[in-house]
């Protein structure tokens, strides 16, 4: 599914460099759940980024289900973020004039499909996540965790091979974040791979492989028993 | 181009521009300004030009008038202070050898008593041939002007202006046919004219013909002035001058004299009338055009802030999928509609402006400006050009907002 090996990534500062990840490998097969943890500045939101295609890497190969991911323009980048991955951010980034629907919808008006089309997918994917009663209501009028909710419709929407969460609980309190955790999980069950970018352990562990890095380097990259969520909820 | 027909462009635009309507309101304020400003403008402009050309309008601008005076130099034996006088003959040479001479339309004027029933009035009376018509057009209400046959019989007809028609007749009585009694000869009134703008040249109360004048006033082939007209390329300073040489040959005048043809050049003073107009609407279409590029610069400078401010909705839009292109696409459509419906709200603003100029200095005889209007032409290039602009300065942020990486418009809080 996803193939990283000797990866590298430095940011200039002023005249020196910032060396963040300093060779990683890694390797997540369909279906996983896997936390990336690491304190501020270990790399762990860089590598998600190289993940996600919103930045690249100096140096060494990825390869997203078995397409290679280097030097890509713009363009193709943006066509490979459509079609491989979901993203799931911490402060929801949801599009604050666009109602609930319209903002799971988007991914797929960048696929080109037709609007009676997308607005069924997307209610089909909000229903999903319980929120079809919410559908013409804006973010705002939305509670930090049913913005998350739409936030994961929508990463869903395009049918992604990979979800990406960057802190996806960071904003939300511990019984909202176990919800979420609890949805994640079932989306798992169902064979989505997810990658979890989280510093807090409770959320790690709720996922099925922890991999730790330290700066820039990945210092343990275990598989754990899964805590389900669905105790605490 | 077919993006432009799909109906989730326009939503997209619409929703941006409909949910940030502040910012969308005070873009469209710059343009709808210049535009505005622009019309209203070039209306006035066109107004005071035509009130202008109303007020010459009845004449053939490129004339000059000539009439005869008293010699102020002795030559060939005359003493000075002898009165010269016109002659037919004088309007036939003219004619054949002044270069770029169009008509020459000799005139006879004079005063007198008109008579029908019991009443009268003291009216200037002129001796015209059908040409005058050519070069001093009448706006005929009823009848008919002079024509050759009246000239060739001597006939006893007379063409009169409405405001005798009103001295002499009583409300709503016909005219044409009735009897007027001129100098004690009964005339038949064959027709009547509309009161032009008199305020340019001799007033012109009754047209008689030519030949009959000669009659009734004894005048034989002396003429009181004569109007030239010039061809419509040709130079009228430069016809009076030879016009006026050639005249002082004719009649043996010393040809430095000054005083002897006194003269009006009509084409003169219109050309600085003219000269006038167009610096003035030069000006106007510097200011107008000055005020469209500043709009549309408020346009590039509320979208520059609009990327600013979208940075982040930029980077989730790129985050899921879509592509510089569409990003970019997205941004200048936004700007283009909103210059369109901005610069149509300005062109109808506009017409309104010009309206309301009209109700308030066009109506009446003496208005400032007359029918102050744009043409349409105008309008649309003006439109097209903020358009072009409009695209253009759109790109400038749009280039910006694709140039930002998705990252660091994610990162922006």
């Amino acid at each position: 599914m996803l193939e990283i090996s000797k990866l590298h990534k430095s940011y200039p500062i002023g005249d020196s460099s910032l060396h963040v990840l300093k060779g990683i490998d890694l390797s997540v097969k369909s279906g996983e759940m896997v936390a990336i943890m690491g304190s501020s500045g270990s790399g762990k939101s860089t590598l998600l980024n190289i993940i996600g295609m919103l930045d690249e890497a100096d140096e060494g190969d990825y390869i997203l289900d078995n397409v290679p991911i280097k030097n890509l323009t713009e363009k193709k980048a943006a066509i490979y973020r459509n079609k491989f991955l979901g993203f799931i951010f911490q402060s929801f980034n949801l599009i604050n004039y666009k109602n609930a629907v319209e903002n799971v919808a988007l991914p797929l008006y960048y696929q080109g499909l037709k609007r009676s089309e997308r607005i069924e997918k997307a209610m089909f994917h909000l229903g999903k996540v319980g929120l079809a009663d919410w559908a013409k209501h804006l973010p705002n009028e939305l509670s930090g965790g049913q913005k998350q909710r739409v936030a994961i419709a929508r990463a869903l929407a395009a049918n992604p091979k990979l979800l990406l969460a960057d802190e996806p609980t960071g904003a939300l309190d511990t019984k909202t974040s176990h919800e979420i955790m609890e949805f994640l999980q079932q989306l798992n069950d169902e064979g989505k791979t997810i990658l979890i970018v989280t510093h807090e352990e409770d959320i790690a562990d709720m996922c099925k492989r922890i991999v730790r890095l330290k700066d820039g380097v990945i210092m343990e990259d275990k598989f754990v028993t899964q805590v389900r969520a669905s105790q605490y909820v | 181009m077919k993006f432009l027909f799909e109906r989730d462009t326009w939503q997209e635009v619409f929703d941006s521009l409909s949910k940030n309507k502040l910012r969308s309101a005070l873009t469209m304020v710059g343009v709808w300004w210049g535009i505005l400003l622009l019309i209203g403008l070039l209306g006035a402009a066109r107004g005071l030009e035509n009130s202008f050309n109303r007020l010459f309008g009845d004449f053939a601008t490129n004339s000059v008038f000539v009439w005869s005076q008293a010699t102020s130099k002795p030559f060939k034996g005359f003493q000075e202070g002898r009165m010269v006088s016109l002659t037919l003959t004088d309007t036939e040479k003219l004619k054949d050898n002044v270069e770029g001479i169009e008509f020459v339309v000799p005139r006879n004027q004079n005063s007198s008593l008109v008579v029908r029933n019991f009443l009268s009035g003291n009216f200037s009376i002129n001796g015209d041939y059908p040409l005058l018509d050519k070069v001093q057009k009448k706006k005929l209400v009823h009848g008919r002007f002079l024509n050759q046959n009246d000239i060739d019989n001597n006939k006893k007809v007379a063409v009169i202006s409405e405001d005798i028609y009103k001295q002499l007749f009583q409300k709503d009585a016909e005219m044409i046919g009735e009897l007027i009694k001129i100098n004690g000869i009964n005339f038949t009134v064959i027709g009547m004219f509309a009161n032009g703008n008199a305020n340019m040249g001799p007033t012109s109360d009754i047209h008689i013909p030519f030949t009959t004048f000669q009659q009734i006033y004894n005048q034989g082939e002396n003429i009181g002035w004569m109007m030239l007209t010039g061809k419509p390329d040709a130079d009228i300073r430069q016809i009076e001058e030879d016009a006026k040489l050639l005249l002082r040959n004719l009649h043996d005048i010393h040809p430095e004299d000054k005083r002897a043809f006194g003269s009006f050049n009509l084409g003169n003073e219109f050309k600085k009338i003219t000269g006038f107009l167009t610096g003035m609407q030069f000006l106007t279409w510097f200011v107008g055009i000055a005020t469209l590029i500043a709009g549309v610069f408020a346009i590039g400078n509320i979208l520059l802030i609009t990327v600013k401010e979208r940075t982040k909705e930029i980077g989730v839009r790129r985050a899921l999928g879509a592509t510089p292109f569409e990003i970019k696409r997205q941004i200048v459509v936004e700007a283009v509609f909103i210059t369109i419906i901005a610069g149509l709200l300005g062109i109808i603003s506009g017409g309104w402006i010009l309206i309301a100029i009209d109700a308030a200095f066009g109506q009446g005889a003496e208005a400032v400006m007359v029918n102050a209007s744009v043409s349409i032409a105008v309008v649309f290039i003006a439109l097209i050009i903020l358009v072009v602009l409009g695209t253009l300065i759109g790109l400038i942020p749009a280039f910006i907002a694709t140039k930002i990486k998705p990252i660091e418009a994610l990162r922006e809080e």
